[in-house]
């Protein structure tokens, strides 16, 4: 009896030490692979900060351009995004509740522009709002031109990044359970009231990550801006458009401007992982 | 006095529900999973709407085809207590509890009075600023009852409200809830698979099949039709 059970002892510490061997090698064998990739994504970064200095990225942020770059962009993507949300939410609400005919399709159309080419959408949105566009033509008897004005810009940035909050929105509400929508109306709450003091509030961390991402993806917002709205510096130059027109004269203006970008990237990665993390016990 | 006789078309049969409790009475209504309970307490409560059929509740006519009338939920006034109790876990204890009042647009001072005096009652004011997400079952179904109750409603429906309980608490916190119910002095109705739940509560047992009640009784008179598979095994005294 003894002997059995020493040599099941033995079989399992050497099976362990086979096991621990075999972890070790495959390590020595991913490690590299892993580092390699993480020095891939690191050191663009890296080199944006190392090609400038303290001095000439202040200096640069002085420069009217980068400035008017930034305060449009923060301004136009602050727009978009309460736009998206204002916009989105009843969307997104209704897809996370109800079934309706026609649900797959509407959802389809939601999604188009994450798959779309910016490109593709500028030169969409061209024909649809721009003089001679769908729209754009009717608006134009009006005397209201929206291509190549700031408004264009705000259009853009909506069409491009609204997915990213109507998804997540989506997928939010859906993870509210339905019961404590209906304890609400049984406690005396109406439609609106259940949907602002109990829905949102249990919904609230997707939805704060699902702007959030809206208002990164629309401050990074270049193909459909530049083909909608142009270039220009102050009414529709946000700073990725700045970044690419700089590059050709002054490098450290594009360098500034991109290191902010890159800031404020980081900030909204940190921001959605903090959020997120915070649910409520249910 | 709560009258109901309603219908709905459902996914594998159509419910029938005809029922009658009076004030200060409760009914228990039993049954295997699926029979169409839960669905009974939804219509009652506003969340369901029948297809067609009549419900009353003091004479106010809650629901009505032919009339046309069907009061949302939010206006019935009737306290239901869900299985998970859905508690609100963004909320404390207190502003649970206070939830319903504040809808009602209630000055905050009567709110916190109400509050309060019932948490008292319930010997849970020590709770009070506790999210509603870090108590206990017990504490939750009592949370759950209190909510319901600071409302004075007019009617009660409890889904399974001993089930999320352990069965030491099951005993004590059944004789707390037979003590409220009668305090409040409505009717009320109770889901339950607990044979100790019919024997303390029920004044009338209804057995739901399939959407219908093919049974019904006083605890005592159906626990000798032990002809019915799901009355015999639900009576034999093996459940605490």
């Amino acid at each position: 009896m003894d002997l059995t059970r020493s040599r099941q002892h033995l079989r399992a510490t050497w099976q362990s030490v086979v096991d621990w061997t075999g972890e070790r090698r495959l390590l020595l064998v991913l490690t590299p692979l892993i580092l390699l990739f993480l020095f891939f994504l690191v050191i663009p970064i890296v080199s944006l900060f190392l090609r400038i200095t303290p001095e000439a990225f202040f200096e640069s942020l002085a420069n009217p351009v980068v400035i008017d770059a930034l305060v449009l962009s923060l301004g136009t993507a602050t727009v978009s995004t309460c736009i998206v949300i204002l916009m989105g939410t009843p969307l997104s609400y209704l897809n996370a509740r109800a079934t309706y005919r026609g649900k797959e399709i509407v959802d389809t159309l939601v999604d188009l522009p994450i798959v779309m080419p910016p490109a593709v959408a500028g030169i969409a949105l061209l024909m649809a709002f721009g003089r001679r566009g769908v729209i754009g033509r009717y608006l134009d008897m009006w005397g209201v031109q929206v291509a190549f004005t700031t408004f264009a810009v705000i259009l853009a940035q909506v069409f491009v990044a609204s997915p990213f909050f109507i998804r997540q929105a989506r997928a939010s509400f859906e993870a509210v359970d339905r019961t404590y929508e209906d304890a609400a109306r049984t406690l005396g709450a109406g439609r609106l009231r259940v949907f602002f003091r109990v829905t949102v509030p249990l919904a609230w961390a997707g939805l704060v990550s699902g702007a959030i991402l809206t208002f990164a993806r629309a401050l990074g917002e270049f193909g459909a801006t530049i083909m909608f709205a142009g270039n220009f510096q102050g009414r529709t130059q946000t700073m990725p458009l700045a970044i690419y027109t700089t590059m050709q004269g002054d490098l450290n203006d594009a360098i500034s401007l991109a290191i902010i970008l890159v800031i404020i990237s980081f900030a909204v990665i940190l921001l959605v992982k903090y959020i997120t993390r915070r649910t409520f016990r249910c | 006095m709560l009258t109901v006789d309603v219908a709905k078309r459902l996914r594998d049969f159509t419910l029938e529900a005809a029922l009658e409790v009076k004030k200060g009475e409760v009914l228990v209504l039993i049954g295997e999973n699926g029979a169409g309970k839960s669905t009974v307490l939804n219509l009652i409560s506003g969340l369901l709407t029948p297809d067609r059929g009549t419900m009353t509740l003091d004479g106010q006519v809650l629901f009505s085809d032919r009339e046309r009338i069907n009061v949302p939920p939010e206006k019935r006034n009737i306290g239901h207590l869900f299985q998970s109790y859905a508690l609100f876990p963004h909320l404390t204890v207190y502003e649970n509890v206070a939830f319903g009042l504040r809808c009602r647009k209630m000055p905050e001072e009567a709110v916190a009075s109400r509050v309060m005096s019932r948490l008292e009652e319930m010997d849970m004011v020590a709770l009070s600023r506790e999210p509603a997400g870090s108590l206990s079952g017990g504490q939750r179904q009592r949370v759950a009852l209190a909510r319901a109750l600071v409302l004075e409603p007019d009617l009660l429906l409890l889904d399974e409200p001993l089930a999320a309980l352990d069965v030491k608490s099951r005993a004590s916190i059944r004789k707390e809830l037979k003590e409220s119910i009668a305090a409040a002095g409505i009717p009320a109705i109770i889901v339950t698979h607990h044979f100790q739940d019919a024997m303390v509560f029920g004044n009338q047992v209804c057995l739901m099949e399939n959407g219908r009640i093919t049974l019904r009784g006083l605890p005592d008179d159906l626990m000798k039709k032990r002809e019915n598979s799901f009355i015999s095994s639900f009576f034999c005294h093996c459940e605490s």
